[in-house]
Order: structure tokens, then sequence, then C-alpha cells
């Protein structure tokens, strides 16, 4: 039998309109030539596209009805992320999207009133975790220390996403032994605070984020911080998943494409099975991992995130990170020449992959904290 | 915006009446289960081998039958219980639980019998369905053919209509229990020269003690038996057991392959497989010693464990999502025309890996004393083979999904 009690997925009406429109949405703002004219971009998004999106009403998705958003749960932004990666749509969503449940789980009402009406609005939060490259990493080296009658950080964050265009950020530090996420807005930041990172995936944004010396009032600590911050890296996990899926998706389609209009030797090259084989199991892979971002959809709900959900995300991001790695390598491979070009889109899913897979934690991590909760 | 209910939607609908029948069955098998045969159990119907294993079976079934468990939603009228369908599926549910031996007349339970009550005339009715409730009559299946495996388009076997009779010339292969078997449902070449090849087949149920048809049996790599190659040479058999139409034998071949799927489907029930589950593999792991402690403390073992386990809840939620069309809406048939891949290999893989844990014991064998759990695994692992390549190998499956469902050129 299985490990989890809870084996259901439900669609409901909502998210299958949200589907619906996000999925015609990303089709006609996220072309190829859209993509790629963003590259090179120093946001990496086209604030046009942010404001519709905002004027959708997909930013206040999550955040309570008294705040002006819809109260529709994580459930229902995954469909839309997934939208996202199908068509490599980047805008910092994601980001505020965890920063919005941080401040919804672990913040205080004065929290909440200040910050999420404007999050509805389209403002832009982001968290700050990494000390250094481990997602496994249980402390932080950030500390967050009294001075005179302020609190004061000091260290530095690591691949912080969409800093640059962050309004505030959430940072983990550790205070008087315990761990709390403190609320620095942008404009607190020293100059050159931020680093932006020179990224494998260019159409994501990323920096370091040296929080050294900001000071801060005690009311910028998130009370209920540490509680939700398990929380916090699960929806990560979950979120990241959705986008690889449809990345992975679109890897598929892109390959698709080439194995039925290719030919070599006089034949259409999807007519070899060593390419349709490999291709067959791009699209299992991918199945998979939907399979299981809806499942995490269905199960996932507004307080704490119970063993099924816990074991839903991970399994989630294990297998969609693995199954965007497999499709992206193999679409690489399956172009030849042009595979091995710039030109060629299969460049962006295998870069795509290698940035999804470390993000809020690898396979290899996630199975690692599964085994406790399948096994013992 | 969801809750979490850890009962499935089935369950929550049960009413008191369903569940006192649920009871009811456990209680039964409680009483019921024979005790360890001295014999490894067969996990499908694929493995009869002896007359030992046969009259086990036989015996077995004809109790569930016979204690109301069995064809419980067959007509009264031809020996089953008339009832809803539910209670079949709740008595086989807790069968299947409890691990009860195989109900082994499949090919009559599963294919036969939903069919011949489905479209059958009176007369096939009251021939044909109480004996293979009661498991007097063992049915057996003839489309494959030497030289043509899953390829039934290419059926060479010839039906020619004499008079009242058709003579049958030719060979089947990979028939389950043909020399134990009473009745083969058959299909065969009435047109040769039918313009296209499936409307040139016809199908019977045909009595496999007619002069002219013998068998051979098929020893498979476990070293055990239950199959043979059966072969026709001038069989005659009556003209009546034509089932349906000349020149129906496909289409009636593929709405019997929709019974398979059991209870719900129309099958008259019973467990009709053992299954090996994630738990089998877990109990391994935690049996097996290594340095002092179970193998289950091993971080390189549970790593692997875990990734089995993910791919195992892969395929019970494929089954949910495969109704929600909405989320299979760029691939539609996806999900549904790979489950045979997906669930086949990772049982494969999966029985092999059980063999991996096994340390050196894994070079034991059924009827070796130390083997472990009595040698199940390593037959259980060689048998699954019948799964990758029987009913459309991995390979064929795999061309299938990628001209199918991805649109990929043909060879």
């Amino acid at each position: 039998m299985t490990r989890s009690a809870n084996l259901s997925i439900a669609f409901s009406e909502e998210q299958a309109m949200i589907l619906d429109s996000a999925q015609a949405f990303c089709r006609d703002k996220s072309d190829g030539n859209a993509v790629r004219s963003l590259l090179k971009s120093e946001t990496g998004f086209n604030q046009d596209v942010w404001d519709e999106m905002v004027a959708l009403g997909w930013t206040g998705l999550t955040i309570p009805e008294q705040f002006g958003g819809f109260a529709m749960g994580i459930g229902a932004t995954v469909p839309l992320v997934e939208s996202m990666g199908r068509h490599m749509l980047c805008t910092p969503y994601i980001s505020a999207t965890i920063a919005a449940q941080a401040i919804v789980r672990g913040g205080s009402e004065s929290q909440q009133s200040k910050w999420l009406p404007a999050m509805v609005e389209g403002t832009i939060g982001t968290l700050a975790l990494l000390d250094n490259e481990d997602w496994g990493a249980t402390s932080t080296s950030c500390e967050l220390t009294t001075k005179d009658d302020q609190l004061e950080l000091k260290g530095k964050k690591l691949l912080v996403h969409d800093a640059l265009v962050s309004d505030f950020f959430l940072v983990l530090a550790k205070y008087e032994g315990t761990e709390v996420l403190v609320i620095v807005e942008s404009s607190q930041l020293a100059d050159n605070a931020i680093d932006s990172k020179t990224l494998v995936d260019e159409t994501k944004r990323a920096a370091n984020v040296d929080f050294t010396g900001v000071t801060i009032q005690s009311d910028a600590v998130l009370p209920s911080g540490e509680a939700a911050l398990a929380d916090l890296r699960l929806i990560g996990a979950l979120l990241i998943a959705s986008e690889a899926t449809g990345s992975a998706a679109a890897a598929l389609d892109t390959v698709v494409d080439y194995l039925t209009t290719r030919k070599q030797f006089g034949r259409l090259i999807g007519s070899y099975q060593s390419l349709k084989h490999p291709t067959v199991e791009m699209l299992i892979q991918m199945d998979s991992a939907r399979t299981f971002i809806y499942h995490a959809a269905t199960l996932i709900g507004d307080g704490k995130l119970d063993k099924d959900t816990e074991i839903a995300c991970r399994m989630a991001k294990a297998q969609a990170a693995d199954a965007l790695s497999f499709a992206g390598d193999r679409a690489v491979q399956f172009h030849g020449g042009m595979g091995f070009t710039y030109d060629c889109d299969a460049m962006l899913y295998i870069r795509r992959a290698q940035w999804t897979q470390q993000q809020y934690g690898d396979p290899q991590h996630h199975r690692k904290l599964l085994a406790p909760l399948l096994l013992d | 915006m969801t809750t979490n209910n850890p009962l499935s939607e089935d369950q929550q609908l049960e009413t008191a009446d369903l569940k006192d029948f649920r009871n009811g069955v456990v209680d039964w098998i409680k009483h019921n289960t024979p005790a360890d045969p001295g014999f490894l159990l067969p996990q499908t119907f694929m493995e009869v081998g002896s007359e030992q294993v046969l009259d086990f079976l036989r015996e077995w079934q004809y109790k569930v039958w016979s204690s109301g468990y069995l064809g419980m939603a067959w007509p009264k009228e031809y020996g089953g219980g008339g009832m809803p369908r539910i209670f079949q599926q709740i008595a086989d549910e807790e069968m299947k639980r409890a691990r009860v031996p195989i109900c082994f007349n499949i090919i009559g339970l599963g294919w036969a019998g939903p069919l011949i009550i489905d479209t059958g005339t009176d007369f096939e009715k009251e021939t044909y369905l109480k004996g293979i409730l009661t498991g007097e009559d063992i049915w057996c299946q003839g489309f494959s053919e030497p030289n043509h495996g899953s390829d039934l388009g290419s059926i060479q076997t010839r039906a020619e209509r004499d008079g009242d009779e058709y003579i049958i010339n030719g060979s089947k292969i990979w028939t389950t229990m043909g020399n134990y078997a009473k009745y083969m449902i058959l299909l065969a070449r009435t047109d040769p020269q039918a313009e296209r090849r499936y409307n040139g087949l016809s199908f019977f149920l045909a009595p496999m003690g007619t002069e002219g048809i013998t068998t051979s049996p098929i020893q498979k790599l476990t070293g055990d038996y239950g199959f043979t190659e059966t072969f026709f040479t001038d069989a005659r058999i009556p003209a009546r057991c034509l089932m349906g139409e000349e020149g129906h034998g496909w289409r009636i071949a593929m709405q019997t392959l929709q019974y398979e799927r059991g209870a719900e489907a129309g099958a008259a029930g019973g467990v009709s497989i053992l299954a090996t589950v994630m738990d089998d593999l877990l109990r391994i792991a935690d049996d097996v010693q290594r340095d002092g402690q179970p193998l289950m403390k091993d971080p390189v073992t549970r790593d692997n464990l875990v990734k089995f386990l993910i791919e195992e809840q892969a395929l019970y939620l494929a089954e949910k999502r495969v109704k929600i069309p909405a989320l299979c809406a760029d691939y539609p048939n996806s999900l549904a025309l790979s489950t045979k891949l997906r669930g086949t290999e990772f049982f494969r893989r999966m029985r092999q890996y059980a063999l991996t844990l096994q340390g050196a014991s894994s070079a034991l064998y059924v009827g070796d004393e130390d083997a472990v759990e009595g040698g199940f695994w390593q037959r259980a692992y060689m048998n699954n083979f019948s799964t990758t390549i029987g009913g459309g190998t991995s390979q064929i499956q795999a061309n299938i999904i990628g001209e199918h469902v991805l649109g990929l050129p043909k060879d």
C-alpha cells in the first residue's frame, strides 16, 4: 500500500478557469522572440506584462480577502505557474507569491495590513534564505543583534531571487538563539548591497545581497516566521516544481516538433526508435511531475502543512526536477548540431533545468527528507 | 479551499449496509483462507504449472463461489448472485487486502464470461456460465500465434465453413492452461480475401476436447509450466461455436479485452493477481541484516527505496488525474496509453531490486530451504516478463505512445 493516507487529486472550476486564461496569456505574451529579447535585460521581465498580471488579480490569488485578495490558496497558483513554465514567461511571480505566504503565515496583523494590500497591487517581495550553497542547511550564520534600541543585521545572503526588483526582503537570521524572518525594505540597503550574479538560466534573475549594517525596528520581525519557515520551503519547492513541469512539457513540444519535421537518411528522424522511445520517456516523466504538482495543489491548505502535503510537495520537486533535467538534456542531443547552438531553444530548457534542479533543494535533498516520512 | 479527508470518495459513500457486508467478507476470509499448501502460491493464472497447483486453486475458487463471493453481479439463473456490482468490488477489495489465493479461471471469469453475458445467446449462457464460476470448466485464450506476437491483425489460423462445422487449421501460442482447458476463445481467419485484414477474422468458443486439437506444454524461464502451444489439424468444431457473426472477430476480441479491468467492467471478480507492492519490498529491507542492523538503516538502500516509492505513488495518482480532462488537455491519451508500460516496467525493476537486497542469498532459487521467502522474488522477477512482453511488449507500447500520443512518424 502507499504511505500517504490521502491520494486525491481535485481540480476546481476556478482552477480550470485560471489554467485556461493563464495558458492563453502566457502563449500570447511570451513567444520565442519575447523570451529571447529579455535574456540580456537587467530585470529579466517585461514590466507591462507584470502590470497586466497584477490587473488580472493573479498577485492576489493567495492573499486573504480582507487584504484585497481572492483567498484561493496556493493550489490556485499551480496552474498559473505551470503555464508560465510552459512558455518560459519570467516575472517575479514565484518570489512574490512565496513572500506573500511568509507574511500571511508568519506576519503580525500590522505587517499583514501594511504589505498584503500592496502585494495585491504588485509590490514585490522575496525570500533571502541561503548563507551558502546548501539548501539543506538547518541553521543560518546571518545574525540579528541588539544595538542601542535597534536591531542590526550582519550577513550576506546568496542567490536571492529577483533581488534587484524586490521592494522588500524577508531575511532569515538568527536572533537570541532562534531563527527569525525579518522584513528589510530595499531602501534600507547600502549602495552596492545587491550583487547581481551571472546565472546559467538567462531567463532568471538572482543576486547576492549584503544585509550587514541594516538596522531595523523590532516590528520588522515576523512573529511566527520560524514556524512558517518549513512550510515556505515546501511552497517554494512546489512552485519551482510547477514551473519545471511546464518547462519539461515545453522541451517535449520542441523535441516533438523537430522529430516530426527534420529528415535524415530519407526519413523523418522521429521514426527512429532510438529517438522515439526516449521522447516517450520524457512524456512519462513530465506526466508524473504534473500528477504530483496537482496532487500537492489539492492537499495544500492555508494552515500548517501536514505530512501528506509535505510528501506531495517533496515528491513533486524531486520528480519535476528530474523530468526537466532529462528533457533538457535529450532536447539538446536530439537536435544534433543545431542543439549545440545558442539559436536552438533546447538551450533554454537545459539551462532552466540546471536552475530548477537546485532551487528549494535538489531531488536528492528531498528524497533524503522523504525517507523518514516514508520508511520509518 | 480543499479539505484533507483520508477516506476515498467510494468509502465516504459507503452505507451502513455495505459496511456490514464488508465486515462479513472480512470475517469469512478469516475463517476460510486455506492453510499454506507447502508450495509457492501462483501470483497469476499464468503460473498454474502442475496438477497439484491446479487442484488447490480449483478447490479454492469453488469455495469462493459457493460462499457467494464470486460472480456476485452475474445473473442468478446462470450461477451468479444477481447483486449490484458494488458488492463484488467490496469482496474483491477485502480478498486482495488479505492476500488470499487467486481465482484462477481468469479467461472465463474476466473475458469469456462477461462477453457471453453481454452478447451471448441463451444457449451460450446456459452452456458456459456456471462452469466458469465453479471452476469446473477451465477456459483458455487463442489469440497470439507463433511468429506474430502481439500483432493480432496477422492471424493465420484458418476456420473454413463446411456444412454445420468449421474446420480449424493452424496453431496458437502462449495458451495459458491450454492443457487443462475445456474451452478456448479462439480468433481465426474465416476470410483470407477480406480487403482489410481485421475484417477476415471470426471469434469462436471452441471445445478443446475436439479431435485434431493438441497441446504441447511450454517450459518458462522459471523452469515452471503454465502455457502451451496449441495445434489445430483439421479440427472440426460445430458451427454454433461461432460467436456473433463471421467477420466480427476483431471487434469481439477488442470488446473482450475491455472486461479485464475487474468487477467494474463486468468480470466475475475474485483476486486475479497476487500483487507485489512496495510494502513487500520494505519488509525485506527490514528483515535483512547488514553489519548488525537492518538494511533499512542503510542510506543508499533508503534512497533507492524512496525512488521506488515516488514511482509507485505516481502510478496510483495517475489513476486520479486521468479522470480530470483539464489536466490532460495537451496530450489527452497519454496517461491511459502509458499505464501498461509504466506499471509493468516499474514492477520489473522493483522485483529485480528485491533480489539485490538479498545479498548472497539472491543466488538461491525456489526449492532451496534457505531461499529468502522461498524464492518468491526470484520467480516473481522472471515471471514479470510476461507483463512487459505479453499484450504488446514495452517497446511496442513505446511505439504506440510515440505515434498515437506524440504524433511521431511510424518506422
